[in-house]
């Protein structure tokens, strides 16, 4: 079964368009539908795996038209899209009953998936930056969307420095429009090789790179990100630190800088010293928090940071002519602890709105002792837990172990040992979340509590058994060969990738 | 010199969003950062005494059915105003959301002073 490229933008978009026609009485119906949607979505993201096609749009040749692209890195995208979205839709079936207007929100989620299945689909680059307007646009609303004095100011917060991303974006690609005459990646990195950088093109580079910086909250941009994410409701904090800002800023960065722009050194070095800012700023300060989502938006800074280590670190490997077995390593290394972080890290937001709703309260002060009341949610923060602190089981100590080798067979020895040293603060925050939250002594105000189960139960359940089975996504061979392999190779393949679209 | 200009207004606009403490002129301050980039847009595809890239019977050569070659030399770039239009349409669809948040944060405060609304910190 092979779906048409544009059913993956297509579904979403007309779902959320019709959604809010339900209105209150058809609250149940609309939630039906939604969810519907987002496990479709999911069948197809894992039917197309292994595939590359590449779509015209309304039959215009490119550099004529429009092309929607699927390739290695784009299914592996599109695969953690959806396995997020319908987890953290499921969940909200139960959990936005609390609030009014849930068909709104139903259609902005959608909205939101998308415009970031849009941005990994789309070949053209002004379309990229279309789609990135959509998907920003639904989460600024979103992010506000409980309409409390906190929420406004972190959605306003948020919102700002956004949209400024999203303008510095906008300018580099019409730099880019007038240093090559063309809007198609493909062409664009054709037009490059021929030419070389010149000074408006470097420029170009260096606007992409802070407005998605700015979308990946890298830390000299992380101001928005501990505000906004804790402010959402939980099913949105999951999609935004699970799966938003890595499509939206690290994909898209990727995508530019390996395939449109080709890698450099300083580029490479760059990413590399962005990415290990990222993850110590982020462990130290993530540490500190009290507030549990709080202390989990700031440990998103510093796993992205990871991410875009393993991707610099490979970007410098390819640009220094390094053997390339390295460099694919280190890539693998980052991407497949973005899969990782995008499945933990929405568990464990996940795990943080179930305990929200039962007791009230994100101050880790005021709880304690939920392990008896909590089962199903104890267990699941703690395979999350030990997944994010990479104890040897569990997803997250693989990816960490193959960005600590490419890391000393680099023979930068100093980053090893930083990423060591992070790993080792993580463990100690994510302690610090069970000593708190689930063990000790039940407070007096808490002892009536009990756990919703239901919905809210599976979408945990599904994500904590992906948790322990994602290791199986690197050690066997075929599963690798299929998901995590293509897509380290687009990367690989860098200024290749023009030829591969033109031709085909 | 028009670049350079546009370019300044662009820096103005970020000066704006930056430094301004009220709501209101942040966000009239990311406006003029985004019409900066659209008259950007605008002036690459401008051609100083060009026409509208509109082919009519004028500009096909009789004999040969083709369009003369002196239309693809004279006309303006339309790509660029496509995109314009498109990006006139996105900034509308932000500011309308901003705008709307600026309002409710004001019911909720009391005030348009972002140095007064501070309870999130971190």
């Amino acid at each position: 079964m092979s779906v048409p490229l544009p059913v993956f933008i297509a579904i979403p978009l007309i779902a959320a368009f019709l959604l809010p026609i339900f209105g209150k009485k058809g609250k149940a119906t609309a939630t039906f539908l939604a969810n519907l949607v987002t496990v479709s979505l999911l069948v197809f993201a894992i039917s197309s795996i292994g595939r590359t096609d590449v779509y015209e749009v309304g039959k215009w040749p490119i550099p004529l038209g429009i092309n929607l692209v699927l390739d290695g890195l784009s299914s592996l995208l599109l695969l953690a899209i959806s396995v997020v979205s319908s987890a953290a839709m499921m969940f909200s079936t139960r959990y936005m009953e609390r609030y009014t207007a849930k068909s709104k929100y139903l259609s902005l989620f959608l909205l939101m998936v998308a415009g970031m299945n849009g941005v990994v689909l789309s070949g053209d680059i002004f379309n990229l930056f279309v789609f990135l307007e959509i998907a920003s646009l639904a989460s600024y609303a979103l992010v506000g969307f409980g309409c409390g004095p906190e929420e406004l100011e972190a959605s306003f917060k948020y919102m700002v420095l956004g949209s400024i991303g999203s303008i510095f974006v906008l300018f580099g690609v019409a730099l880019v429009y007038g240093n090559t005459g063309t809007l198609n990646m493909a062409y664009i990195s054709k037009a490059i090789q021929a030419s070389g950088l010149n000074a408006g093109l470097a420029f170009a580079l260096c606007l992409f790179i802070t407005g998605f910086g700015l979308k990946a909250a890298l830390v000299p941009f992380h101001a928005w990100l501990p505000d906004a994410h804790p402010s959402a409701p939980a099913p949105i904090s999951a999609m935004l630190s699970g799966i938003l800002i890595k499509t939206l800023g690290i994909y898209a960065l990727a995508r530019v800088v390996f395939n449109v722009f080709g890698v450099s050194i300083e580029v490479g070095w760059l990413l590399v010293v962005l990415g290990i800012l990222s993850m110590v700023a982020g462990a130290f300060l993530a540490i500190g928090q009290w507030d549990l989502k709080r202390l989990l938006a700031y440990s998103s800074i510093s796993q992205i940071g990871y991410v875009i280590l393993g991707i610099g670190l490979g970007a410098t490997l390819i640009a220094k002519g390094a053997n390339v077995a390295w460099a694919s390593l280190a890539i693998l290394g980052g991407l497949f602890h973005l899969v990782n972080h995008a499945v933990y890290k929405s568990l464990l937001f996940l795990t943080s709105g179930s305990v929200e709703m039962s007791t009230g309260t994100r101050q880790m002060k005021q709880m304690g002792g939920l392990a008896e009341r909590m089962p199903v949610t104890r267990a699941a923060c703690t395979v999350a837990s030990a997944s994010i602190a990479g104890i040897p089981p569990f997803a997250g100590f693989w990816s960490k172990l193959i960005l600590v080798i490419a890391a000393v067979q680099a023979h930068l020895y100093w980053v090893a040992a930083i990423i060591v040293f992070v790993s080792l603060c993580t463990l100690i925050m994510y302690l610090k979340v069970q000593r708190y939250v689930f063990l000790g002594e039940l407070p007096e105000s808490l002892q009536g509590i009990k756990e919703h189960s239901g919905s809210m139960a599976v979408a945990m359940v599904f994500l904590a058994c992906l948790c322990v089975f994602m290791g199986l996504l690197l050690l066997v061979p075929s599963l690798k060969h299929n998901i995590l392999d293509p897509a380290v190779s687009v990367l690989i393949e860098g200024l290749g990738y023009s030829a591969r679209i033109i031709n085909m | 010199m028009p670049y350079a200009l546009c370019f300044l207004l662009f820096m103005i606009g970020l000066y704006c969003a930056v430094v301004k403490k009220n709501m209101v002129k942040i966000v009239i301050g990311i406006m003029v950062m985004e019409y900066a980039v659209n008259l950007f847009l605008i002036m690459l595809g401008y051609r100083t005494g060009g026409e509208a890239p509109i082919i009519d019977k004028t500009h096909i050569d009789p004999q040969t059915g083709q369009v003369l070659a002196n239309f693809v030399s004279n006309s303006v770039d339309p790509l660029p105003q496509a995109l314009v239009l498109t990006a006139i349409v996105i900034s509308l669809g932000s500011l309308a959301l901003m705008i709307s948040i600026c309002i409710r944060t004001y019911g909720e405060y009391g005030t348009f002073d972002i140095t007064e609304i501070r309870r999130l910190r971190g």
